[in-house]
């Protein structure tokens, strides 16, 4: 479980947001909204441990991530702005690289099924940088379905994708929290979850407010 | 599981050398380029050359390796690689010590190997020679390892390629000096032995230490 609790942060001088608390249990969704520079992705590196904040604390399982930052760690899965994808790579080598660093078990089959789930089939062995933006979105989203973290964390994670790859990244969250996972994640159009069998699943969501 | 994270960062980094051989032949070439000018620029006096060799080839190793530092942890900052690896449940300073491992692999031992060679056009005797590779063996990973500190002090910053230099190269000195002195001292009669030793004494706590050092300096660039 999840705990974020009061957390204070600043630009330099600017204030950024102030008191922001908000849980996430097993099986919720959270999506977190608010204006272009309020702070999302600020407030999402807190959450995953990259940056301080000034005050407050985020708690994974009744011990700050800090604390438990191993165990925490193995239990996340973070997708930023940068896709951490090297241009020179194939997707596939991508995938299992990216996997290894991260502590997860890939095999080359699953890692095949994974790229062909995102529409990527006969794609596999191409370097990224013949790939157009929407294609390398993919392949950093295909690392979703290789994932076994409960914790998704995804800053922005249906931009730049098309139609039929929007669809399936709402069905792949919803499965995943279905499933007793969590997600949180950032977008600026509203979300709605449904599994591939046509249930819905609920999507909190916590509007960021900046510091006037 | 730590070891298998080791292993994939050192095969990637070696992977993405292969992939961009211009970047790591930049550096390379440049170490040709300036051993092989030197003995064109001084004249045919052999024992002018022979005095000047181990310098001049160490200079050249210490530069070239300098031109290949600032990329160790630029691509990976700008790509998000590196907020990965600080979020891997592998400790971090495990991993930098893979791509230290990686760029001594693509930037050191190339310079090492070319050495003896170059070393050639100086009129080095074979004993030089070998005192030379064997002091190149032991200071180009020093180079890499406090060269890493400063790359990933200096990360994110504007002009960071100047203020690492200057970050660097007091610290690159004493490598000059025991590396070059080595083959003087054999020279000379005295044996290089002592050289080894000190070169080795600066090795091993660099090897130690430099990956916590640079862990350390990633995250804050991080932030």
């Amino acid at each position: 479980m999840l705990r974020v609790s009061h957390l204070v942060c600043s630009r330099g001088n600017k204030p950024l947001f102030a008191d922001v608390s908000f849980e996430l249990q097993a099986g919720q969704a959270l999506h977190l909204e608010g204006d272009n520079g309020v702070g999302k992705t600020s407030l999402l590196r807190i959450v995953c441990g990259l940056s301080p904040a000034d005050a407050g604390e985020v708690c994974w399982h009744d011990k700050t991530i800090q604390q438990n930052a191993t165990a925490f760690r193995s239990s996340l899965f973070y997708l930023g702005h940068g896709l951490s994808l090297k241009e020179e790579l194939t997707a596939l080598e991508n995938l299992m690289s990216d996997a290894a660093v991260s502590g997860r078990i890939l095999s080359e089959p699953q890692a095949l099924v994974a790229l062909a789930r995102m529409g990527l089939r006969g794609r596999e062995h191409l370097p990224l940088r013949v790939m157009s933006q929407g294609q390398k979105r993919r392949t950093a989203l295909a690392r979703l379905l290789a994932s076994q973290a409960p914790l998704w964390v995804l800053d922005e994670p249906f931009v730049a994708l098309d139609a039929k790859a929007v669809d399936g990244l709402r069905g792949l969250l919803a499965e995943h929290v279905a499933h007793g996972g969590m997600v949180l994640f950032t977008s600026h159009q509203p979300v709605a979850l449904t599994r591939t069998n046509g249930d819905s699943v609920a999507v909190q969501t916590y509007r960021l407010k900046g510091v006037a | 599981m730590s070891g298998g994270a080791f292993m994939a960062v050192l095969r990637r980094d070696l992977l993405l050398a292969m992939r961009r051989k211009s970047e790591v032949l930049t550096a390379v070439f440049f170490f040709v380029v300036v051993a092989a000018l030197f003995p064109l620029g001084i004249g045919p006096e052999l024992n002018t050359l022979r005095l000047v060799a181990p310098g001049v080839l160490w200079v050249g190793a210490l530069l070239s390796s300098m031109l290949a530092l600032q990329r160790l942890f630029e691509a990976d900052y700008r790509d998000g690689t590196l907020e990965q690896m600080a979020l891997s449940p592998t400790p971090m300073p495990l991993l930098v010590s893979a791509k230290l491992l990686a760029h001594w692999l693509v930037s050191g031992v190339p310079l090492v190997l070319l050495a003896p060679v170059l070393g050639l056009q100086f009129d080095l005797s074979a004993e030089a020679l070998v005192t030379l590779t064997l002091a190149l063996l032991l200071g180009t990973p020093i180079l890499s390892l406090v060269g890493g500190i400063g790359a990933a002090l200096t990360l994110g910053v504007r002009g960071g390629g100047v203020l690492l230099s200057l970050l660097v190269l007091p610290l690159f000195i004493p490598v000059l000096v025991f590396g070059a002195g080595a083959v003087e001292a054999q020279a000379s009669g005295l044996g290089a032995q002592a050289h080894f030793s000190i070169l080795m004494a600066m090795l091993l706590p660099a090897a130690f230490f430099s990956p916590f050092a640079c862990a350390a300096a990633l995250r804050i660039a991080l932030e």
